[in-house]
């Protein structure tokens, strides 16, 4: 049982990320958009190179 | 509330004021302004103390950045067009970024401030895309939906909280005990207590609101259970009892917070829509000031101006002509479809367009002393009619709170007394009562329905203005049409075209092509698809207010209106063309081309079983045609604006639930009238605010959809009252013996709410 007490912080701070990443999205306006974003990846511009 | 907020906004001053309606725009910022108050206030909340917060009204202040401009586009819908537009305009010169909203099918592009809107409008139109220029300020609401993120984010908290609380749970449930368990629901009560106390605000918040006023809302049961809960886990874990609900505190907050959310999402969708349409004019009049002209805001005329109107352009205002002539298009105003003549002395109201020469008007009515004002008070008093409609989640919530206290209260006392007075026993059970209740179903049951319908509406070209328009929607048994720029689309086609003999039409051809009058330009075009070469006409003229003329082969031709050519005028709206030596004037007739979707709408309603009446303002003649093209018996011409409030009124007198569609300022009493309405975006800015439902597009064949969609959701919705409903009727009875379980609230809880969401989206 002792692993518990490693455990139950590690599954804390895994949420923990999970949820500072969410607020960062949304400052981010990464949400704003949800149609736009869904079509966006269809777009054919970078598929042969990243946006430099 | 709300709709006593709003009447009050209304002040109910100048009634006795001339006929004429003014359009909006500058001038129009009262009304741009009064009508759009209900949208912004909760009217439609899911329960009548579910005021979460003045929904963003306080968010006004983003100034509005120089170099932002923001378009509408009402065509974009794809991958294909985001990368059309955004490289298109990113390649014109000073233009920084342009970035296009897919879900709010808007454009906003950052550039240099050489660059001007006019540019840009052009720019996008060669790219194959319609665009309106909004109004960035008054946009900047919705831009900085504060109020949205702030719920998604306590959301986001709350979600958070409840799988790690639920983890620990599981493990108790599943047998942990002593101090395992005592361990497992101290960490749950580190987590889920702040938890509660960042994520709940919104309802505790709305539940003193309505505390306050002496009303059990729907957020006072929601609060209770939330803080019953964890403050009883709380006590008993300090005591290692057994039972803890800090899963349940947090799970109610997340599924209510989602509910919200949703109700959120889909009235600010509708603000967005509104605002959208009250920034599309963005309206200016050019002013004689002296010998100059300049061009000031509509708001800032004043009675006596001088103001000039170009051809093609609207009166802004209410006036004498001074000086010109020309002719003048009514149909907004009247319905009229055939062109007015317009000379000195002719008044002239806003709204009308100049069709020929330009004018001078002198100003006899502006801004607020127009009869803006009136039309402002007449969306109002609809406005409040409306907002008094009690949707089905205020009757659920109105049944359900006193239910759900008195059910908890009573198994309070009734353990008291049973178990001698054990407070802890007692307060056990009444919150655990108040737990399973569930009202985090009945949170969802309508917002998920009311999404999931109006994004199916918004796909097919709907906007949603209000949240009860669906469920009146679901109620209409009677729809009544206007006719010009509702069933048509208000622009004339030359008819009979074989009847023409092809050497008058290639005279009439070469006229046509020198005039900007719509049956000029209509005729014009007619004539390049079927082929005709214009003949050598030389020496056009335009005549204001009469036609064009010309010279052929040494005689004198002209087109225009009927007394110009010594012609008997026909009843229906025509042209026409004399060619001299003594040849008999030729009528050339016109008619209104039916809008896209015209047939299928009042065929699908008549399918439907609903009584369709067509009313308008236009002559018998082109009225009688459309309704025998388009198969209504019930029409009726020549009506005048208050006619058409009346039938509506004496239908509804009749106990019929009348859709009133218009885009008129005729048809604006008849709107305000009818128990839901909806407009074309062409209609003018009154007949706007008027509407519960926008339709973007052209086409009008979504409206059959829509009642059918609107009389689903309403379905949909009774039956989720009534699923949870069932859920109550099981685990309120378990609840009150005494053997509720938070393993059993939970279960309860979950399947209530997936049961209620699922079910929303079999919406089809």
């Amino acid at each position: 049982m002792e692993i518990l007490t490693i455990l139950i912080p590690v599954s804390l701070l895994l949420g923990g990320a999970g949820l500072a990443a969410f607020f960062w999205a949304l400052k981010r306006g990464q949400f704003d958009d949800p149609e736009g974003n869904a079509q966006r990846i269809l777009r054919t511009d970078y598929d042969d190179k990243p946006k430099g | 509330m709300a709709d006593g907020a709003f009447v009050a906004d209304a002040e109910p001053e100048d009634a006795p004021l001339p006929p004429p309606f003014p359009t909006g725009g500058r001038g129009a910022a009262p009304s741009a302004a009064g009508p759009a108050d209900p949208w912004t206030a909760p009217a439609a909340s899911a329960c009548p103390a579910c005021a979460v917060a003045p929904l963003a009204l306080a968010q006004g202040q983003a100034a509005a950045d120089p170099g932002r401009m923001v378009f509408s586009l009402p065509g974009v819908h794809c991958a294909a067009c985001i990368q059309t537009l955004e490289p298109g305009l990113e390649r014109l010169s000073g233009v920084r970024s342009a970035r296009v909203n897919l879900s709010l099918r808007r454009v906003s592009v950052e550039a240099d401030p050489g660059v001007t809107p006019g540019d840009l409008i052009a720019a996008i139109e060669r790219l194959g895309y319609e665009a309106h220029e909004l109004d960035a300020g008054l946009l900047s609401v919705t831009e900085t939906d504060r109020q949205g993120r702030d719920l998604l984010m306590r959301m986001g908290v709350a979600f958070f909280a409840m799988m790690n609380v639920m983890l620990l749970s599981v493990a108790v449930w599943s047998g942990a005990s002593d101090a395992t368990r005592d361990t497992f629901h101290w960490i749950s009560a580190a987590i889920a207590l702040p938890t509660v106390v960042f994520a709940g605000q919104p309802f505790f918040r709305s539940a003193w609101a309505s505390l306050r006023v002496w009303r059990l809302g729907m957020d006072v049961p929601i609060s209770l259970a939330i803080i019953l809960a964890s403050s009883i886990s709380l006590y008993e874990t300090m005591h290692s009892g057994h039972h803890a609900y800090f899963d349940a505190a947090v799970m109610l907050t997340f599924f209510l917070l989602a509910g919200r959310y949703l109700d959120h999402r889909t009235r600010a969708a509708a603000r967005s829509a509104a605002e959208e349409l009250a920034a599309l004019e963005v309206p200016r009049a050019r002013v004689l000031r002296g010998d100059e002209e300049v061009e000031v805001p509509v708001a800032e005329l004043a009675v006596g101006d001088l103001v000039r109107v170009r051809p093609g352009g609207r009166m802004p205002v209410d006036g004498v002509v001074t000086e010109g002539t020309s002719e003048v298009d009514r149909s907004l105003l009247t319905g009229e479809s055939l062109p007015a003549f317009a000379g000195p002395g002719t008044p002239l109201a806003a709204g009308e367009v100049n069709l020929t020469g330009p004018l001078t008007l002198r100003v006899t009515a502006a801004g607020r002393d127009s009869s803006l004002h009136r039309m402002a008070d007449l969306v109002a008093v609809a406005e409040a009619a409306r907002t008094r409609y009690t949707s089905l989640a205020d009757r659920a919530a109105r049944a359900y709170s006193p239910i759900v206290h008195i059910v908890s209260f009573t198994a309070f006392g009734v353990w008291m007394w049973i178990t001698g007075g054990d407070l802890r026993v007692a307060v056990n059970i009444s919150a655990a009562v108040l737990i399973i209740t569930c009202p985090c179903a009945l949170g969802l049951a309508v917002p998920a329905v009311i999404t999931s319908a109006s994004g199916r509406l918004f796909r097919k070209g709907l906007l949603i203005k209000q949240g009860t328009a669906l469920e009146r929607l679901a109620e209409v048994d009677a729809v009544v049409f206007d006719k010009t720029g509702t069933l048509t689309m208000g622009a004339p086609q030359p008819t009979d075209l074989e009847a023409i003999p092809p050497r008058a039409f290639a005279v009439a051809a070469a006229l046509a092509s020198a005039s900007a009058h719509p049956l000029a330009v209509s005729l014009a075009a007619a004539a390049r698809t079927a082929g005709i070469r214009p003949a050598p006409v030389t020496d056009l003229r335009e005549v204001p207010g009469m036609g064009v003329e010309g010279r052929l082969e040494g005689r004198r031709v002209r087109l225009g209106r009927a007394e110009w050519c010594g012609a008997d005028p026909a009843p229906v709206t025509a042209t026409y063309l004399c060619r001299g030596e003594g040849r008999a004037p030729l009528a050339i007739p016109f008619a209104d081309r039916l809008r896209p979707g015209a047939e299928a709408v009042v065929a699908g309603l008549q399918a439907q079983g609903m009584r369709v009446i067509l009313l308008s303002g236009d002559a018998a003649g082109p009225v009688a045609d459309l309704a025998g093209r388009l198969g209504i018996a019930d029409w009726q011409a020549g009506v005048l604006p208050g006619e058409k409030a009346a039938r509506v009124e004496a239908l509804r007198a009749e106990g019929a639930h009348v859709l009133m569609v218009g885009d008129g300022l005729n048809d604006t009493a008849a709107l305000a009238a009818a128990q839901v309405a909806v407009s074309p975006a062409s209609a003018l800015e009154a007949a706007r605010p008027a509407s519960d439902i926008v339709l973007r597009g052209q086409d009008v064949a979504p409206i059959a959809d829509a009642l059918r969609i609107a009389r689903q959701s309403v379905r949909r919705i009774r039956e989720n009252f009534a699923l949870s409903a069932l859920y109550n009727v099981v685990a309120v009875p378990v609840a009150l013996v005494g053997l509720a379980t938070p393993l059993l609230a939970a279960l309860a809880m979950s399947l209530s709410s997936i049961t209620v969401s699922l079910n929303a989206l079999r919406l089809r």
